[in-house]
């Protein structure tokens, strides 16, 4: 029995892997969420917003590079982030012009709305492989380990090691950092109080004197903010790869629907609630279990294959529509 | 809501993918026409010879007329579909007329849509939806000043001086106030711009008797300040109690017209509408 050891690989093979991609989750969730409570609909094309605003910040990466800037040990792609902000708000803007503005001022249904951000899901994600191709691409040039295994086992005597990689950390420093600014401007300036009471009460807030077009520009620059940093995050974690985009939409989805529509605070809980159960879903217990004492034999104590990472934010997608359509948080969908 | 119906208005019940919650009526494209000055003479706020209806509907209001004059309460009164509600948002700027006129101040204001007659001078509080229910009281009454650029605290002293009970419950979300609560930050709220002028779309709909009693008490106390109000009423015996004026509609003309004390004492208005 060695709790000591179980403990660092449940670290390194559970712990820190999902709490990163729990980050990048609350993230594209904190947009989706955004966009329902605010312009009312559920914005399909929130992954492929995340991949185009990738892909630009690549571009602005790469030439960066080729100009020799470097903030080495962090990559270049941060230093690159606010270009592709920019280039991502100026598409969405532009996106809103031509497709959403019409139905919103003929005052359609929201599910026409959503129908609408299929066709966008599918431009934008042509859009972004026809600009950087449908290869995989890694552009995370700074220092890879913050806490490498050697350093770490010959630190600490533990036959466990620990690997905590800069994506990793940087990723939760910023989402930190993105989810603060995001709350304090939420509640306390003035912008953002007036997209609360707009997602409240939109004829009221006419009536307030806010003006309906500002707000809806204002949320989805933000919007674009969350989907580019969470997708320059996710890219940098794993790999670019546009099709990843599309897939990663379901536990966005699982993670908002799981918080409460509506509700920021429920996207941040539900990303993290999607992506540990993914992770410990499909993690192999057999050695956490066998440092903890108990005998396995030959079992995996593996739930799912990786394979099936999806099927889980699915479930969790049934189980809360079926017992808390509302979610945790209350949010606007009851 | 042009498109109620789409995919036989199926998908439109899913909050799992599209949010209804507060969603807007109001035409908010509608750009304001000229202002115009108005003839000399004119009461405060008249409403003269309104004709008109919802859209492309048929006429509702029928050479209607409705004026305050300031410093005074004027009610609109009438049996159920007569029209009342209808009347008020035609004074502000909700429906087309067909014809007659809107001045407010000496200045003819027809051609204004509803959100610069607010910056006009308007306070309007709706019969329903009239709050933002997830944000907490105080931030109800800042929405209310967004158009001001001034230092409002002190107007949101006096909304405090005269709903009391708001300035204990003001970090706590209006959604979650009884319904007296959230009518007093829905008045409180269109106070905040300072109006010339207060219209109140049935402030008393849904509550219990003494909250209404306490309600007209805070009207009556708002009217002394000198700010004109006109409200449409339900509970027409106690409207006209407090009256300066009231209008008695009945299919969407103007049937009585005297103050409050008149109309009670008419017998036609008391056999007719009072219930003897």
């Amino acid at each position: 029995m060695d709790i000591l050891n179980a403990l660092v690989a449940f670290l390194n093979f559970v712990f820190i892997p999902a709490a990163a991609y729990g980050a990048q989750l609350a993230l594209g969730a904190l947009g989706v969420t955004l966009i329902y409570g605010i312009l009312r609909f559920s914005n399909f094309a929130h992954g492929d917003t995340m991949a185009f605003g990738a892909a630009i910040t690549i571009f602005a990466t790469w030439a960066l590079q080729a100009a020799g800037v470097s903030i080495y040990p962090l990559p270049t792609a941060l230093l690159a982030l606010p270009i592709g902000i920019a280039g991502t708000a100026l598409m969405v803007l532009a996106t809103d012009r031509l497709v959403y503005r019409y139905y919103r001022q003929k005052k359609s249904d929201p599910i026409i709305l959503v129908m609408a951000s299929v066709g966008v899901m599918f431009i934008m994600n042509g859009l972004t492989r026809v600009l950087i191709g449908v290869d995989e691409i890694r552009f995370d040039d700074g220092a890879r380990f913050v806490i490498d295994v050697r350093s770490f086992r010959e630190w600490s005597g533990l036959t466990e090691g620990l690997a905590l990689r800069t994506t990793q950390l940087i990723t939760l420093v910023v989402a930190v950092l993105v989810v603060g600014v995001l709350f304090w401007f939420l509640n306390r300036t003035r912008s953002g109080k007036a997209m609360r009471a707009y997602s409240d009460n939109e004829d009221l807030a006419l009536l307030s004197g806010i003006d309906p077009e500002k707000v809806v520009r204002l949320t989805w620059i933000i919007a674009a903010a969350l989907a580019t940093i969470a997708g320059v995050l996710y890219g940098l974690d794993k790999a670019f790869k546009p099709f990843n985009y599309f897939q990663i939409l379901l536990p966005i989805f699982a993670a908002a629907i799981v918080g409460g529509l509506g509700s920021p605070i429920g996207a941040i809980a539900g990303g993290f609630i999607v992506a540990f159960s993914e992770v410990a879903i499909t993690y192999p217990w057999k050695k956490v279990a066998e440092y903890l004492g108990f005998d396995t034999g030959s079992a995996m104590l593996q739930l799912m294959s990786t394979e099936y990472k999806f099927a889980v934010s699915f479930v969790i997608l049934i189980v809360v529509l079926l017992f808390r359509p509302t979610g945790l948080f209350r949010g606007k969908a009851y | 809501m042009s498109d109620t119906g789409t995919f036989g208005g199926r998908g439109s019940r899913d909050a799992s993918i599209v949010n209804k919650k507060g969603r807007g009526e109001i035409d908010g494209t509608r750009r304001s026409g000229p202002v115009r000055p108005a003839p000399a003479g004119d009461p405060f706020l008249i409403g003269e010879n309104m004709t008109g209806g919802y859209g492309r509907g048929p006429d509702i209001l029928h050479n209607c007329t409705i004026a305050v004059e300031k410093g005074e309460i004027a009610v609109i009164v009438g049996p159920n579909g007569a029209g009342k509600s209808t009347a008020m948002k035609a004074l502000f700027g909700m429906l087309n007329l067909r014809e007659g006129s809107v001045r407010l101040n000496g200045q003819d204001i027809t051609a204004l849509n509803p959100q610069d007659r607010v910056k006009a001078g308007m306070g309007f509080v709706p019969q329903v939806n009239n709050i933002f229910p997830s944000m907490s009281v105080e931030e109800n009454l800042e929405m209310g000043a967004f158009i001001r650029n001034d230092d409002f605290r002190g107007t949101m002293e006096q909304v405090y001086g005269l709903f009391p009970i708001l300035k204990d419950k003001r970090h706590q979300a209006a959604g979650e106030l009884s319904g007296g609560q959230r009518q007093q930050v829905a008045v409180g709220r269109a106070l905040m711009t300072q109006p010339s002028l207060l219209m109140l779309d049935e402030p008393t709909a849904g509550v219990s008797p003494i909250v209404m009693d306490e309600l007209f008490d805070r009207i009556i106390e708002i009217a002394r300040t000198g700010l004109p109000v006109l409200m449409v009423e339900q509970n027409a015996k106690q409207a006209m109690n407090i009256a300066d004026k009231a209008y008695v509609l009945v299919q969407g003309r103007n049937a009585h017209t005297g103050t409050g004390k008149e109309l009670m004492e008419n017998d036609e208005v008391r056999r007719t509408f009072l219930g003897g």
